[in-house]
């Protein structure tokens, strides 16, 4: 029958909650992507399949309940239906709730397009002892009905087939909906549109219908397709006509199609869908009554909450162990590629290239948290029990501008302790209400992430030995204030003018997550991070490496340490005199052979096991048999054994110089010139250039803030102080008190995202103004609250702890003012008002 | 069982947890209202009150087969029918 190959679209339509991307998955199989719809944060899911008649492309429209133009998701799917004229709509409906769902179907005809129906969670329905006639409503509704069960593979056979089959005949879509005496009104209206030969293509009665309903986004394509003089009359036209209609039956027009829509599914159903559930409890009923009991909820929250934190961040850590060999051999191989390392200076191609695989590394070390932590997300949101944290929490984000779903980005940006900003921000895409999200967005990078941890401990460890627990409870519970008073005072002030959305949200029935969909989102999701926060992570380490590179050590400088280098080899050869190995340590084979230590000595580090480390014995033996007994002397080789003593002294002659040589580089670089220039404005809060230098570099990964103060602080040849010893010392020598401990936590706490993070927040909120925002306005506060502190610390004398505490105190109080006493000022104005355009400028 | 106090105009969000009562008008308009419809909240449609959050708001209520959650800013623009 069928001579040619053919292409076809098919987009999915339905509402939450009707399985509709489970049952995607199960049309169109693994291969699928996630874009954006031009302009917007909402994703857009396609994928491919072919059938024995060709290739069917397949779009997952995003889950709307309506297709008003109220809602972003609404007027995403309503233009992809209107402008990409898809072959085949797709409506999922759920079974067990079909009374509801039909409404959708009938503004898809309406709209006149070509639907199948897909009855999906039959399995739930007919569990609840519902029975639908499917032949009839086939018939009544005049299209195709496949039975399916998307959690459960079924159904993919009947639909791929029906949806081939309506796509290969081109009969007129049939208007169920008769709206009675607004029929009149309709019908004039839908004259004057068909007339119009610039609105052909459109379906003339769905629009005349919008207009009468003072629809917003019809009257702009009206406006786009027709000259004024065309378009205002017909506009003024469907105004007259809607407001005559009200006046004569003294009813909202909406109200009013909305009432011919619910009676025309009554028929619909009337006889098609038997059996009712006589009031008996479902399961889920049963379940809830217990998980969202008034006293049973919290505890099953903080317990939710404590297993995410549990198996994702401190078993995941210690995952991380396991696979960071495999990152350590990666750089392993890569080192093995670039040019070899010199005796001090090394080419740059190799210091470069190292920088990057390293940068790379640092984010890459997560993906198995990520892994995990997705992975418990998913099984959360596809159980049901997300929607209901949402409902428990929502009174008190919502006083603060949040919103119950802002819980889980605040999980994941790690309330207490241990979390990642990236995956916290890239959650925010459920919050329906754009305010909120955009709040959300903007506190998350307050929680204490992973990395922020490393310099705690280090700062608790220099100035707050004895206060150490005190001072951890203060820092694990002070973000959560401080976000919220944060999220508040945006949503009050720069937030202001964003769209909200009223909290209606439906509690979805218990289920099982499938293996298969929580492992295919945990892996999508953590694929997402790496692609698009790893390719520009690495480019901003190139800029970073640049700044920290230029211009270089100066002449006469370098000339000094190149001495130095040349004493400490006229010293290695006069002790290797007479040595039995002197041959072998001729003046050219010094450099290959303090790389060839250096190297096996690393090799060793890594390998786990006796037999691991004897095959690196072995392969470094066969790689240089002349240097092996100099770097793992035999037994009883005297000779060798001295040999090795004195490399041993030589690499860290080396070591020690080219320690100071990078820290001569960095104080002399770009950044560490950025830093000394930051010293009269950071100098409030007590920050000396060295440690502005390190707050600059945690920006590129805050990993990078210790291991910069690491390099600033650094010891002398003999010294084998920790750091905290040496910074302690040091900064202690210069007259630094706790109060700069304290000063650098709170700064610390409110300082900007990481790089990786504002990638996040320019991907969701798709602006550069809102990432620049998310850099500037926590860089002040920051400093704000740390320079009021220390000032106020040194003018009265008060210790670190004494000010922490006060800090502390005031942030509680006012939040606790703000939360019982902020909340009866709620605009009222919103109750009335459609939802103004457009989230921003 | 204390008697809900009868004003001039219950809503949703003077009913207590357990009861039922039928939906007479929206006071709302334009988005708002229409997602509450689109869910299923129209006029002459039965919901029960099954319960309120731990902290008093959101509300939920079951109506046929779905259960929602309104917060009570929402719940007060829609109208019920007096207890029968």
């Amino acid at each position: 029958m069928m001579s040619d190959r053919k292409e076809i679209l098919v987009a999915l339509a339905g509402q939450q909650n009707a399985g509709k991307s489970t049952l995607f998955n199960v049309l169109t199989g693994a291969r699928q992507h996630v874009a954006n719809y031009p302009g917007v944060t909402v994703d857009k899911k396609y994928g491919q399949y072919s059938d024995d008649q060709g290739v069917v492309r397949t779009v997952d429209l995003p889950g709307t309940y309506s297709l008003t133009s109220f809602s972003l998701e609404e007027r995403v799917a309503r233009d992809f239906l209107l402008q990409e004229c898809p072959d085949i709509v797709v409506d999922v409906v759920d079974g067990s709730n079909l009374r509801r769902s039909l409404h959708l179907t009938l503004q898809l005809l309406e709209m006149e397009l070509p639907v199948v129906l897909a009855l999906n969670m039959m399995d739930v329905a007919e569990g609840r002892g519902l029975h639908i006639d499917q032949a009839a409503l086939a018939e009544r509704l005049g299209l195709p009905v496949v039975r399916t069960v998307g959690r459960k593979g079924e159904g993919r056979a009947p639909l791929r087939e029906a949806i081939r089959a309506r796509a290969s005949v081109t009969e007129p879509v049939r208007f169920p909906v008769s709206y009675g005496p607004l029929e009149p009104n309709i019908q004039a209206l839908t004259s004057v549109i068909a007339a119009a030969p610039e609105l052909t293509g459109l379906p003339s009665r769905w629009l005349a219908i919008k207009l009468l309903e003072d629809d917003a986004q019809a009257a702009k394509l009206i406006r786009e397709r027709l000259e004024a003089n065309q378009a205002e009359p017909l506009l003024k036209d469907a105004a007259r006509l809607s407001a005559a209609f009200e006046q004569n039956q003294g009813l909202d027009v909406v109200d009013h199609m909305m009432r011919y829509r619910e009676s025309t599914v009554a028929r619909l159903l009337d006889g098609v869908l038997t059996g009712h559930e006589g009031g008996r409890p479902t399961l889920t009923d049963r379940i809830d009554r217990f998980i969202l009991n008034r006293w049973a909820a919290p505890v099953f929250l903080v317990l939710t909450v404590f297993l995410i934190y549990q198996i994702a961040i401190v078993w995941g850590y210690e995952l991380t162990t396991y696979t960071w060999p495999i990152l350590a051999g990666m750089r392993e191989l890569v080192a093995g590629v670039l040019p070899e390392a010199g005796f001090l200076v090394d080419p740059y191609t190799r210091a470069m290239g190292l920088w990057l695989v390293d940068s790379a590394n640092t984010l890459l070390n997560y993906v198995p948290i990520f892994l995990i932590l997705f992975a418990l997300i998913a099984m959360l949101e596809d159980s049901g029990y997300m929607a209901r944290i949402a409902f428990i929490l929502d009174k008190v984000l919502h006083r603060f501008g949040m919103h119950g779903q802002s819980t889980l980005p605040l999980i994941l940006g790690g309330v207490f302790a241990g979390g990642c900003a990236v995956p916290g921000v890239m959650a925010t895409k459920g919050i329906p209400d754009d305010r909120a999200r955009m709040a959300t967005i903007l506190t998350v990078p307050f929680m204490n992430c992973l990395a922020k941890i490393p310099l705690y401990t280090l700062l608790l460890g220099i100035f707050f030995v004895e206060d150490k627990s005190l001072m951890l409870f203060y820092i694990s519970t002070m973000t959560i204030i401080f976000a919220l008073l944060v999220s508040k005072l945006l949503t009050k002030t720069v937030l202001r003018g964003h769209e909200t959305s009223p909290f209606v949200m439906e509690l979805p029935a218990y289920h099982l997550p499938t293996v298969s969909s929580v492992l295919r989102r945990a892996f999508d999701r953590t694929w997402i991070y790496i692609k698009k926060v790893g390719t520009i992570v690495v480019a901003v380490a190139v800029v970073v490496f640049t700044l920290l590179q230029f211009p270089g050590i100066p002449a006469e400088r370098m000339a000094g340490f190149e001495q130095r280098g040349v004493e400490a080899v006229t010293a290695f050869e006069r002790a290797m005199a007479g040595n039995a190995y002197q041959r072998v340590v001729s003046a050219e084979n010094i450099p290959p052979l303090i790389n060839y230590y250096n190297d096996y000595r690393r090799a060793k580090l890594n390998a786990s096991g006796a037999s691991a480390s004897r095959a690196i014995d072995g392969r470094f033996e066969q790689r240089n048999p002349e240097f092996f007994p100099l770097v793992s002397p035999p037994r009883g080789d005297t000779d060798a054994r001295k040999a090795s003593r004195t490399l041993r002294k030589l690499d860290s002659a080396r070591k020690t110089l080219r320690r100071e040589m990078r820290e001569q580089r960095i104080t002399n670089s770009a950044l560490g010139m950025i830093g000394r220039s930051m010293e009269p404005a950071t100098q409030f809060a007590g920050f000396d250039w060295k440690i502005n230098v390190a707050l600059l570099s945690s920006f590129a990964a805050r990993e990078s803030s210790v291991a910069t103060l690491g390099v600033l602080f650094q010891q002398d040849e003999d010294q084998n102080a920790t750091l905290e010893a040496r910074m302690g010392a040091e900064t202690k020598g210069a007259g630094a008190t706790a109060l700069l401990g304290v000063s650098m936590i709170l700064f610390f706490a409110l300082y900007p995202p990481c790089l990786a993070t504002t990638v996040m927040i320019k991907v969701q909120t798709d602006s550069y103004k809102w990432m620049i925002f998310s850099i500037i306005f926590p860089t002040l506060l920051g400093l704000g609250v740390s320079s009021a502190v220390y000032s106020i610390g040194l003018a009265t004398g008060a210790s670190g702890v004494t000010m922490m505490s006060w800090t502390y105190f005031s942030a509680l109080a006012l939040l606790l003012i703000l939360g019982l006493f902020g909340g009866r000022t709620k605009d009222q104005r919103r109750l009335g008002q459609p939802a103004s355009e457009g989230m921003q400028a | 069982m204390p008697k809900p106090p009868k004003g001039p105009s219950r809503t949703l969000n003077d009913m207590c947890p357990g009861r039922r009562a039928r939906i007479r008008r929206h006071l709302g308009r334009g988005a708002v209202r229409q997602r509450l419809m689109d869910l299923g909240l129209m006029p002459n449609v039965d919901v029960t009150l099954v319960r309120c959050a731990p902290l008093g708001d959101p509300i939920e209520l079951k109506l046929e087969a779905t259960s929602l959650t309104l917060r009570r800013h929402e719940a007060r623009t829609i109208e019920i029918f007096d207890d029968e």
